[in-house]
C-alpha cells in the first residue's frame, strides 16, 4: 500500500505536508525563531522582512510586537490537536453507532439514524457554534462540538459498509460456529470497512481544521495566552489597513493544513477504490 | 408526481419538530445564567424571581418546551433578552440580507463551477484540465471567511468602487428599479456590497461543482448512449451537451443542495468578517451576550431554510429523473 501511496502524486504531496506539519507541531518549542509570546509595543505591525523591508521578522511582528512566524509554528499545535482529537472521538462514537445500527437493524438502526439525520439537518458550522455557545468557549468545549457534528458521516458510512459486509459467507460461516455478536462485529466485519472509514476521517480531518479555525475566529476556541490560528486571524482583521501579513501567512498556514488532507484523503480514495480513479 | 411530493412534504414535519427540540434543549443546558448576567451581581431576590417568572425559566423543561413552540409555529419567538425587541422582528429584519447573500454565492458557484467542469471534461489532461483542478482543489481547502479577509485586504483596499463592509440595497430591488425608474444605480449599489461576500462563500461551492461536473461527465460520455448518439452522426458539440451534460449534471443537482447547509453555515462567520446585516451575525452577536431567544430562533430558522432547500432539490431531482419517485 505504501508503494501506491508513492506513486499516486496528490497522495504523495499530501503525506508530505502533514508529515512537515507534524514535525513542525511536535518541535515547535526548538523551530520558532523568536519567543511567540514576547511583547515589544515598540516594534508592533512590522512588516515581514522577506519583502525586502528592514525587519528582524520574517513574517512581520503582530499588534503586541510578536513574532508572526513563531506564532504561526505554535499555533499548529492547537489546529492538529483539536481537529486530531476530535476526529478521533468523532471516529470512535460514529464508527460504533454506525456498526451497532448497521449489525443489528430494526429499530435500533431507525432511532440511530434518525438521529444522525437530525445532526445533519443543522449547518455543520451552524451546531459546532451553538454548542460551544452553549458549554462556553474554550479549547475542549470546541472538540466536544466539533466531534459531535462529525460523528453522523462516520456513522453512515461505516453502516453502509457493515450492511453490505453482513450478509457475506464467511460472516455466515462465523454465526455458524457460534461466534459472538461482539466478536462478529468487531473482528470480521469492521476489519473489513477499515478502508473507507480512514478515508473518511483523513479528509474529514480538513474539515475539523476548518471549523475549528472558525470557532476560534469568532473567539469561541481556544482562548489567549493559548496561540490559534483562527484567533489570529481575528486579531489580523482589526488591523487589514495596516497590517495585511497579520490575516495571510496564518491563513495560508489553514489552507496548507487541509490541503494536505485533502490530497491524502483523495489518493487514499483512489488507492482504495481502483475504478473511481479510471473515470 | 404529486403523491411523492405530498410524502416528502410530510416527512418534513418529524424533522422540523426534532430540530426544534434539538435546538430548545441546546440553549437550555447551557450553563451560563442569562438572568444573572442581565441584572448584574447587585439584583435582589425578588427582581431575580421576578425575571425568571417573565421569562418562564422557572417552570419545567417540557412545558418550557411546549410554551416556546406552540408560539414558535405562531411566529412568535419571544423576546430578545438584551435587546427587549420581538425576536421575530430581528430575524425577519435579517433574512433577506442572508438570503440574498445565499442566493448569489449558489449563481455564483453553479455560474463558474459547470462550465469550468465541463471544459475540463472535455479537453482531459490538458493545461486547462489541470488547472481548473489545482483550482478546485485550492478551492475546497480554503475558509471562505479567510478568503474574505484576503479579497478585503487585496482587492477593497485597492478598487475605489468596492466597499469594505456592510451592505447596500437589495440586488432585487435595484433589478425592479431598472424597470421603473430605469436607472441602474440602485442595482450597481447592492451589486458592489455583495460581489466580495458572495465570492468568499461561493468559491469552495464552486470548487466542488467543478470536479463533480467534470467527473461526472467523463463517466457519462463513455456510457453506450453517448456511443449511439455518435455513431448517428451527431456534431460533437450536440453530443456534449444535450446527451452528456444533461445526464451528467444530475448529481451535481444533489451536490448543490447537500453544500447548501455547509454554505449557510460558513456565511454565519463570513457574514462576522464584512459586517452583512444577516441572520449569521445576529446569532454571532447574540452568543457573546447569552441572549437564548435569539440563538434559538437565528439557528432553527437557517436550520429549516436547509432542509426546504433541500426537499426543493429532491423535488428538482424526482422531477428531472423518473426512476426516483417510484422507489
Amino acid at each position: 500500500m505504501l508503494k501506491q501511496l508513492v506513486k499516486n502524486k496528490g497522495a504523495l504531496i499530501g503525506l508530505v505536508l502533514i508529515f512537515f506539519l507534524i514535525v513542525v507541531a511536535v518541535f515547535a518549542d526548538f523551530l520558532v525563531p523568536n519567543d511567540p509570546y514576547d511583547m515589544d509595543i515598540w516594534i508592533s505591525y512590522e512588516a515581514p522582512s522577506w519583502f525586502g523591508e528592514d525587519s528582524r521578522y520574517i513574517l512581520g511582528t503582530d499588534d503586541m510586537g510578536r513574532c508572526v512566524l513563531s506564532r504561526i509554528i505554535m499555533g499548529s499545535r492547537v489546529s492538529l490537536m483539536v481537529a486530531g482529537m476530535a476526529t478521533f472521538a468523532a471516529l470512535f462514537f460514529g464508527v460504533s453507532l454506525g456498526a451497532i445500527g448497521g449489525y443489528m437493524g430494526g429499530k435500533m438502526d431507525a432511532l440511530i439514524m434518525r438521529f444522525m439525520d437530525l445532526i445533519l439537518s443543522i449547518p455543520a458550522i451552524l451546531l459546532a457554534i451553538a454548542i460551544v455557545a452553549t458549554l462556553g468557549p474554550g479549547v475542549v468545549n470546541a472538540m466536544i462540538a466539533i466531534a459531535i457534528v462529525r460523528i453522523p458521516q462516520m456513522a453512515r458510512v461505516t453502516r453502509s459498509m457493515v450492511l453490505g459486509i453482513k450478509e457475506e459467507d464467511y460472516i455466515q460461516a462465523g454465526k455458524a460456529l457460534g461466534f459472538s455478536h461482539f466478536r462478529i462485529l468487531f473482528k470480521h466485519i469492521l476489519m473489513n470497512c477499515f478502508a473507507p472509514i480512514i478515508v473518511v476521517a483523513t479528509l474529514g480531518m480538513g474539515t475539523a481544521i476548518v471549523v475549528e479555525a472558525s470557532l476560534s475566529f469568532l473567539g469561541l476556541g481556544a482562548q489567549p495566552p493559548i496561540i490559534s490560528w483562527g484567533r489570529m486571524l481575528a486579531m489580523g482583521r482589526e488591523a487589514i489597513r495596516s497590517a495585511p501579513h497579520l490575516t495571510l501567512y496564518p491563513g495560508l498556514a489553514i489552507v496548507f493544513t487541509v490541503l494536505g488532507f485533502n490530497l491524502l484523503g483523495d489518493g487514499l480514495r483512489d488507492i482504495f477504490d481502483p475504478q473511481l480513479k479510471q473515470r | 408526481m404529486f403523491k411523492f411530493t405530498i410524502r416528502r412534504m410530510l416527512q418534513l414535519i418529524p424533522v422540523i419538530v426534532g430540530i426544534s427540540i434539538l435546538v430548545f434543549l441546546l440553549v437550555h443546558l447551557a450553563p451560563g445564567d442569562p438572568i444573572r448576567l442581565l441584572l448584574g451581581e447587585e439584583a435582589t431576590p425578588e427582581d431575580y424571581a421576578r425575571l425568571q417568572r417573565i421569562y418562564g425559566f422557572d417552570r419545567p423543561l417540557y412545558v418550557q418546551y411546549f410554551s416556546w413552540a406552540s408560539n414558535a409555529i405562531r411566529g412568535d419567538f419571544g423576546v430578545s433578552i438584551r435587546q427587549g425587541v420581538p425576536v421575530t422582528a430581528l430575524i425577519y429584519s435579517r433574512l433577506p440580507a442572508t438570503m440574498e447573500l445565499a442566493f448569489f454565492s449558489v449563481l455564483f458557484a453553479v455560474t463558474f463551477g459547470v462550465p469550468l467542469g465541463v471544459l475540463a471534461a472535455i479537453k482531459r489532461g490538458s493545461p486547462i484540465d489541470l488547472s481548473s483542478m489545482v483550482l478546485a482543489l485550492l478551492g475546497v481547502s480554503m475558509p471562505g471567511f479567510w478568503l474574505g479577509l484576503v479579497l478585503l485586504t487585496y482587492v477593497a483596499l485597492n478598487v475605489d468602487w468596492l466597499p469594505m463592509f456592510g451592505r447596500g440595497g437589495s440586488v432585487f430591488y435595484g433589478i425592479g428599479q431598472i424597470f421603473t425608474t430605469f436607472s441602474t444605480e440602485a442595482l450597481f449599489d447592492g451589486f458592489r456590497y455583495i460581489l466580495l461576500p458572495a465570492l468568499s462563500i461561493g468559491t469552495a461551492m464552486m470548487a466542488i461543482i467543478t470536479r463533480l461536473t467534470r467527473s461526472s461527465l467523463l463517466e457519462v460520455m463513455g456510457k453506450d448512449y453517448i456511443r449511439t448518439a455518435r455513431a448517428k452522426g451527431l456534431g460533437e458539440r450536440v453530443v456534449v451537451f444535450k446527451h452528456g451534460l444533461r445526464n451528467a449534471l444530475l448529481p451535481v443537482v444533489t451536490i448543490v443542495g447537500i453544500q447548501f447547509g455547509v454554505m449557510l453555515g460558513g456565511a454565519v462567520i463570513t457574514e462576522t468578517v464584512f459586517a452583512w446585516p444577516g441572520v449569521g451575525r445576529l446569532i454571532v452577536n447574540a452568543i457573546s451576550q447569552r441572549d437564548f431567544p435569539i440563538i434559538q430562533a437565528g439557528v432553527l430558522m437557517l436550520a429549516v431554510i436547509f432542509t426546504l432547500v433541500n426537499l426543493a432539490v429532491d423535488l428538482s431531482y424526482a422531477l428531472l429523473n423518473p426512476r426516483i419517485r417510484y422507489d
